[in-house]
């Protein structure tokens, strides 16, 4: 186990070097600089534009920009945001609680109607409910965030006036965030009703960013599901004797995990993309609406830094989930 | 009796704290984006001043809540000299810096606030022109502010000298500029000894009409009424901007409730917000203009024939229906009806196709193929460049122009449109900064903008003349006749065909009271009330 351990962390170097290149090029490929977008319809002179990007160090050869930002970033200092002035790193940190808090539920709501769905579906495969499910989960999979998250709000907030529209708790609560984790701070904070404001706040987005990986998960647990259940071992449970369920939780759902829980872990970056919109609609202060502002305003140390910590958090997933698969699988940490 | 009275007095206070809490007027607005920053100098945007420089901070000259005029700020009066080239203010006493949980303010308001104002963003070498790192001061730069100020003195407490290099009479109205905004030296200094200096964009104290409470990044800002703000304390007690990006979210939210006030509607949404029972849709004309600017130093667009018949064949009232929806108006100026000296007498070019091609004919001008420049993003003064460019060039195509658009990524449009050389004519557009026609006509059309922010890169002597000899004089009264015959000189030129003045909408909530537009287009929450 530790070689597979040791093995997998060897790989994340080159990936890492790969990263800090792809997103310190990305942004410098887009035309247009910080300096002329900053300065809009006023203009600068030729000048003040040198005198700017010089200031800002952007005038020094390509290959050095790169490796002070590959040795900074490795002693885990991105550099200031050109627009707010502050660390990247801690622009990052106090925004991403909230796209963390969202993803997760997201996750959760995917895995916990996703799975038992994909299952029943497969059971039942060929019936009205398969194939209602199914349809549902391909209308899921095509959903344009926007226009979900749009038609949710004018329906559940604006018809019915059940859940608020935007945000993150209502705005009569205010305490200074301890963890960034809304859930988690507005129980710290001990005032009444502001947990449950925190999660009526959550119902719409977790909904509208889960949609996707719901489908997803739902499909490839029933695809997965059917595989298994028409193995030998499976039939052998059967004529056994054992109860259905028994078959099903214990025989067949066990190995027909390994392929969802890859689905799984791929949905984080799908997460992480349907985010910016999500979190756009929601007015959610996550990390997706902030990288895009970013890569608007040509902000490079925000966007570099942005994008190597969602980069190096995807990497992280990816890691778990193959150690996950080990101990769901021996076959897997056996190999070499 | 003592006892008795204590119990009094006690329960007195008890209900009275209690009737002040159950009272609380918050206003919430849900504003369109995040500041920057909460230091209004080094930054550029609207949204930015909204957050900062208008409920923090004061100036020593205000523009006068809904209008462009300018009021006494934190310079009770001031006087220009005869050579126009000094300006001395006389600072208002007693006012108050905001009291916050991170400083409390020993002293009042004196000159060494305006001297570190203004010193910071003038001199290179002060210990506070570079706080944070990569820090411009954009806007003062750009309105020339160095090569303008020769030095600030501080007589006395309470009194300032601005010495100039050059008569300039849009200087007051630069003054109002957001910034201009007076900071706190004493906080400064505070700062700087605790090596925490960037602070003072995170963490701001003004003199404004409200202090500042809390930012959650990218989510909220909380401020509260500023209780020993100089020109009395706020209706409301305290104030929060939702930050909502998305325009049908904001619309959402106004409707049900959770907030009051909510700026930049979609145009297609108007019509729902204004019938709906409980909201009220104030609406101003924007100080802005959208235009295409031909390049006047190339043929045949150098021939002012040319220019005057391609303007005529352009339908300025499809384009507002098609491209404004209803919210814009049609430009014949290239200063906006709501600023002074605009010339309401000069009469637009008729749309009439047939003269115009007539008037081509007569210039020589055969089989015409020309670029327009479209911007690739949405503008106060353009909502829809692309849409805009269509329509134009099928107006062209009828007299027999043949029109290819070209458009490029937003810094690079606004590089290259600069061009001397530039092929084709360019859509853009200017908003306001300080209500004064200078900043229009001077900065969009004066000899030595062009290659710059002249994208028509005209230079006409007649018009420079009147515009130069505007700004040398003291007061408006007597600028404003120059400025309206500058723009007869430039309607008679036609370096430009101009298009459309926006209109802005505000949304808000029937509760609210005493809200008004401003012309400039900042939001300002000064003097405004909500009914419980």
């Amino acid at each position: 186990m530790l070689a597979f351990l040791l093995r997998r962390i060897g790989l994340i170097i080159p990936t890492f070097i790969g990263v800090t290149i792809a997103a310190f090029a990305f942004i410098r490929i887009l035309p247009g600089d910080p300096v002329l977008l900053m300065a809009g319809e006023r203009g600068t002179s030729p000048e003040r534009h040198a005198e700017l990007m010089k200031q800002f160090g952007f005038d020094r050869p390509l290959w050095e920009q790169y490796l002070d930002y590959l040795f900074s970033a490795l002693q885990g200092d991105l550099g200031n945001s050109l627009v707010t002035k502050k660390p990247v790193w801690d622009e990052f940190f106090t925004l991403f609680p909230a796209t963390m808090e969202l993803s997760f539920c997201a996750i959760v709501f995917a895995v916990v109607l996703g799975i038992p769905a994909g299952i029943f579906a497969a059971v039942r495969r060929g019936s009205w409910f398969d194939q209602s499910i199914m349809g549902t989960a391909l209308v899921g999979y095509s959903m344009p965030i926007f226009w979900w998250g749009l038609l949710l709000i004018i329906l559940f907030s604006g018809m019915l006036g059940w859940t608020p529209v935007s945000g993150r708790i209502s705005l009569m609560y205010f305490f200074q965030p301890v963890t960034g984790f809304m859930l988690i701070d507005s129980l710290l904070s001990g005032q009444k009703g502001a947990f449950g404001s925190a999660v009526a706040h959550l119902i719409l987005p977790t909904i509208v960013l889960g949609t996707i990986p719901l489908a997803v998960v739902a499909r490839q647990t029933r695809s997965a599901m059917l595989e298994v259940l028409g193995e030998d071992y499976v039939r052998t449970a059967r004529a056994k004797g054992l109860s259905p369920s028994r078959v099903i939780g214990v025989h067949a759902l066990r190995n027909a995990m390994i392929p969802v829980i890859t689905t799984i872990g791929l949905q984080v970056g799908v997460l992480l993309a349907g985010a910016i919109l999500t979190e756009t609609i929601f007015s959610w202060p996550g990390i997706g609406k902030w990288m895009v502002d970013s890569i608007f305003r040509r902000d490079y140390p925000a966007v570099q830094g942005g994008l190597l910590m969602i980069a190096a958090i995807v990497m992280v997933v990816n890691l778990i989930v193959d150690l996950l698969y080990g101990l769901v699988n021996p076959r897997i940490r056996h190999t070499r | 009796m003592k006892r008795t009275r204590l119990f009094l007095a006690t329960m007195l206070a008890t209900t009275m704290l209690a009737a002040g809490s159950a009272s609380a007027k918050t206003l919430i607005y849900c504003s369109e984006g995040s500041p920057e920053g909460f230091d209004p100098a080094p930054y550029t945007a609207g949204t930015t001043f909204n957050a900062s420089s208008r409920p923090l901070y004061n100036r020593l000259v205000e523009f006068e809540r809904g209008t462009t005029n300018i009021i006494p700020g934190l310079a009770e009066s001031w006087e220009v000299s005869d050579d126009s080239l000094t300006y001395t203010f006389k600072l208002r006493k007693g006012v108050k810096f905001q009291t916050t949980d991170f400083f409390t303010p020993t002293r009042d308001f004196n000159a060494d606030d305006v001297l570190f104002t203004f010193e910071r963003q003038l001199k290179k070498d002060h210990p506070w022109n570079q706080y944070t790192a990569g820090i411009a001061w954009e806007y003062f730069d750009g309105m020339d502010m160095p090569a303008l100020i020769k030095s600030i003195e501080k007589v006395d407490d309470y009194t300032v000298k601005f010495n100039l290099t050059r008569p300039e009479a849009p200087m007051i109205a630069n003054l109002a500029m957001d910034f201009a905004s007076i900071m706190s030296a004493e906080y400064a200094a505070k700062l700087e000894a605790e090596g925490k200096k960037e602070m003072l964009n995170q963490q701001p104290v003004g003199t404004g009409p409200f202090k500042f409470v809390a930012y959650q990044k990218d989510a909220v800002i909380r401020y509260a009424a500023h209780d020993g703000f100089w020109n009395g304390k706020q209706p409301i007690d305290d104030l929060v901007f939702a930050i909502t990006t998305d325009a049908s979210v904001r619309q959402q939210k106004l409707k049900a409730g959770e907030c009051h006030v909510a700026p930049y509607p979609n145009p297609a949404d108007l019509a729902d917000l204004k019938a709906d029972p409980n909201l009220q849709v104030l609406e101003q004309e924007g100080l802005n203009v959208g235009y295409l600017a031909y390049n006047t130093t190339q043929a045949p667009f150098d021939n002012v024939n040319v220019r005057k018949a391609l303007n005529m064949a352009i339908n300025k009232q499809a384009i507002l229906d098609a491209v404004f929806q209803g919210s814009g108006k049609i430009a014949k100026n290239p200063i906006p009806p709501t600023m002074w000296s605009y010339n309401d007498d000069i009469q637009d070019d008729p749309y009439d196709p047939e003269a115009a091609k007539k008037m081509l004919d007569e210039a020589g001008v055969k089989d015409l193929k020309m670029k327009i420049w479209a911007m690739p993003v949405q503008r106060p003064y353009n909502p829809n460049a692309r849409r805009m460019a269509e329509l134009i060039q099928a107006d062209f195509a009828k007299v027999g122009v043949e029109v290819e658009i070209v458009s490029y990524e937003w810094g690079e449009y606004l590089k290259l449109s600069k061009e001397k050389d530039r092929d084709g004519a360019v859509l853009l557009g200017w908003t306001g900064d300080n209500g004064d026609p200078d900043n229009f006509l001077a900065v969009l059309l004066g000899c030595s903008a062009v290659g710059g922010s002249n994208r028509a890169q005209w230079c006409n002597q007649e018009f420079e003349d009147l515009i130069q000899k505007a700004k040398t004089l003291p007061n408006n009264d007597a600028r404003e006749p120059l400025y309206r015959d500058a723009q007869v000189v430039f309607k008679r030129e036609a370096p430009w065909a101009t298009i459309a003045h926006s209109v802005v909408f505000m949304p808000m909530s029937k509760k609210v009271t005493g809200y008004k537009m401003d012309p400039l287009g900042s939001h300002r929450f000064d003097g405004v009330d909500i009914a419980e």
